[in-house]
């Protein structure tokens, strides 16, 4: 039975470790350990199999991307060096000119709704009122459903002919006559710009929701006997108890809402006419659509100015706030 | 001005009774300490009179002026909290400002204000400081300035000392006092320390379970405590309690229990007639037992020391006397063996009884 100690071996050398001195437990450090215990490698070594990961995942697809634009390569044909030709051919492009400026306005749109409509429902939800639990789980809906299905229900809800949100209307009294909601430019881009605020809304409550919570109680009711009403309680407490999470949460919705693909995609396509397109849209619809690879990425591609002047300068912002 | 008076006021949670009928007045300028231990009602007495909690009965005055109904920003009384509740994002400047900027007085005579209150507080070089890059006794500071630099009619304080370290409580606690006899401001004061309220309070109000069990300058709630649990809550050590029985021989009451007696001075003995005979629980305070006399003697009985506590300016005593644990608190000049025989006198003026049903004091 050797190897197995007897309980009161056992009590006798728990007892010799307590009394041992703190230096004994541990042998001394090889030099292959010492340097390993020095912050700076081990920090690095620990970041390297995700770092490696991100190289070989991102980073030589992101090369090859880059060299692709230089390309006027085709589906299917070896392509010929060209500079910034694609670029160049992009700026004359009226339909690349028309989507920037749609982008532009999708996204600015957007964003702001979300924003203003998530703090809103976020605030309503803080409140304290019966079922509040479900409803804090049930507004997560549209953000749960994948985002191609919910966008083929609101293409049926906006059809021309059934779709439901006209007859509403109309049963209410409130218009006269069917609206065309996708067949014309500015209609078009307020419906997909409706359900992309729709779709992200859940984010932004559930995320603003959060930040709520968090501001302590004692504030509000330091402010309240201070004088403060409920807006200058908003203003004085609530909002610079959440602004970094509002950041944040404006800098992931920006970004997100810039590259939104599918909500586009299933109710326009970018038509009537080209005339709803964004970015990734066109991306696709020049690189997949018309088989021109190269100008496909190329307007993904202008799309990185944009979002890195738009990140940069918010976590500028962030890091220089003294609280 | 500003005299508060609160008239059968109670406050429900659910179920739970936090406050219950309590009726009080405090004057103008006066400075009331709530004491009592923790959970007892004290916080949600103060938050019902700042207006943070509705007020479930009773009612709360200020100058005449029932103040029920009224926003806490209408009521003109200003709160110092327990962790501070300072605004992290906002200077200190801001911090005591805000108060006034809400009611649009002019810049400049803010700054005139808070420059002032600063002087006093002496945190005048901290202004541009956001509460982060305070000490704990700064931030106190700064949220005494913010209750202050208003001029209300009254201040309410929920435990401000407590997350300071002992040092600083104590300085803080003399400042609080020399700011108190400056201002003059009506104060209703929050605290579970007993040394605290003693020291600062102009009265004591004892609560116990959501009820005022005594209201008193600090020397009648440590001299004549109404109950069992005001004398045990009040002074350091605690009473001395132990069973006994009242007797009664030549015409001078005493109480008996297991290994003392002691007789009571006749000039306080009125209450205990009636209780010839019956048990009651015998009363004594650590500084009341005198050490010295022949055993044998009237009140003077033999004791064990159990153990020695040298507290620097007092030895404490745990004491056995015949199986009765009592505690002494004797003077730190003398010296003292554990197991040693020593004898204590009580002092037949400073004795008390409680009922035992109801722990009322008897005398
Ligand atoms: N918001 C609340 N909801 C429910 N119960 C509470 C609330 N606030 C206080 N209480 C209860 O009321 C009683 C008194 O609390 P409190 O006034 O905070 O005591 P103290 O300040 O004397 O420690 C306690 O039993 C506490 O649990
Ligand atoms: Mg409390």
């Amino acid at each position: 039975m050797a190897g197995i100690a007897e309980p009161r071996e056992i009590t006798e050398q728990t007892k010799e470790l307590r009394q041992a001195p703190a230096e004994d437990h541990f042998p001394p450090l090889g030099p292959l350990a010492r340097r390993l215990e020095r912050p700076e490698v081990l920090g690095y070594l620990m970041v390297a199999p995700a770092l490696l990961l991100l190289i070989v995942l991102l980073g030589y697809p992101f090369i090859q991307a880059v060299w692709l634009t230089m390309l006027d390569k085709r589906v299917g044909v070896e392509g010929n060096f060209i500079g910034l030709g694609n670029y160049i051919d992009l700026w004359s492009d009226q339909v690349y000119r028309w989507t920037v400026m749609n982008t532009m306005i999708f996204t600015a749109v957007s964003v702001v709704c979300k924003v203003v409509f998530g703090l809103t429902g976020a605030l309503i939800l803080n409140q304290a009122f019966r079922m509040k639990n479900f409803f804090r789980g049930f507004i997560l809906l549209p953000w749960i459903i994948p985002s191609v299905l919910s966008a083929l229900v609101w293409l049926w809800m906006y059809d021309d002919t059934f779709g439901v949100i006209s007859r509403t209307l109309i049963a209410f009294g409130l218009i006269e006559e069917k609206i065309l909601w996708l067949s014309q430019w500015g209609i078009a881009l307020t419906s997909i710009i409706i359900v992309n605020v729709w779709r992200t809304m859940p984010f932004f409550i559930v995320s603003l929701l959060a930040a709520l919570q968090t501001v302590p109680k004692d504030q509000y009711e330091a402010a309240e006997i201070d004088g403060a009403n409920l807006l200058s309680q908003f203003w004085n407490v609530t909002l610079p108890n959440i602004k970094h999470v509002l950041i944040i949460v404006t800098l992931f919705g920006t970004i997100w809402t810039m590259s939104d693909f599918n909500i586009i995609f299933v109710l326009t396509s970018g038509g009537p006419a080209n005339s709803t397109h964004v970015f990734s849209t066109l991306a696709y619809q020049y690189a997949l659509g018309a088989g021109k690879l190269g100008e496909g990425i190329a307007v993904s591609f202008t799309m990185f100015p944009l979002l890195f002047v738009i990140i940069f300068y918010r976590l500028y912002r962030m890091r220089r706030d003294p609280t | 001005m500003g005299e508060l008076v609160l008239e059968k006021l109670g406050k429900n949670f659910g179920n739970v009774v936090a406050v219950k009928d309590v009726d009080l007045t405090v004057h103008d300028q006066e400075f009331v300490v709530l004491l009592g231990p923790s959970g007892c009602g004290k916080s949600t007495t103060l938050r019902l009179i700042a207006g943070l909690e509705e007020v479930t009965a009773g009612d709360i005055f200020m100058d005449g002026r029932r103040l029920n109904d009224v926003l806490p920003r209408d009521r003109d009384i200003a709160m110092v909290f327990q962790n501070y509740a300072l605004y992290p994002h906002k200077t200190v400047f801001a911090n005591m400002g805000f108060a006034l900027k809400l009611r649009r007085v002019p810049k400049d005579q803010i700054v005139k204000r808070v420059k002032e209150v600063a002087n006093i507080l002496g945190i005048d070089d901290l202004m541009e400081r956001f509460p982060k890059e305070l000490s704990g006794g700064q931030r106190q500071r700064v949220a005494l300035g913010r209750a202050i630099v208003r001029n209300p009619r009254a201040f309410l304080f929920d435990e401000p000392l407590s997350n300071l370290d002992a040092m600083l409580r104590v300085q803080m606690r003399v400042e609080l006092l020399k700011l108190h006899n400056q201002l003059n401001a009506t104060s209703v004061y929050v605290t579970h320390d007993q040394i605290e309220a003693m020291t600062m309070g102009d009265r004591i109000v004892v609560m116990l379970d959501a009820v005022i069990q005594q209201v008193g300058t600090p020397m009648e709630v440590y001299k004549k405590p109404i109950n069992q649990f005001v004398a045990g809550f009040i002074g350091s050590p605690s009473m001395n309690f132990a069973p006994a029985k009242v007797g009664s021989a030549d015409g001078k009451l005493s109480l008996e229990g297991q290994g003392f007696k002691a007789f009571v001075s006749s000039g306080c003995a009125n209450g205990l007639g009636s209780y010839v005979g019956r048990d009651v629980t015998f009363g004594v305070r650590p500084e009341d037992l005198e050490l010295g006399g022949d055993a044998g003697m009237d009140n003077t009985f033999e004791a064990k020391i159990e153990l020695v506590e040298p507290v620097g300016s007092d030895i404490f005593l745990e004491l056995d006397v015949s199986g009765t644990p009592l505690t002494a608190r004797v003077n730190a000049n003398l010296s003292f063996s554990e197991g040693e025989k020593i004898t204590f006198t009580v002092n037949p003026n400073r004795v008390h009884a409680f009922d035992v049903d109801t722990g009322i004091a008897i005398l």
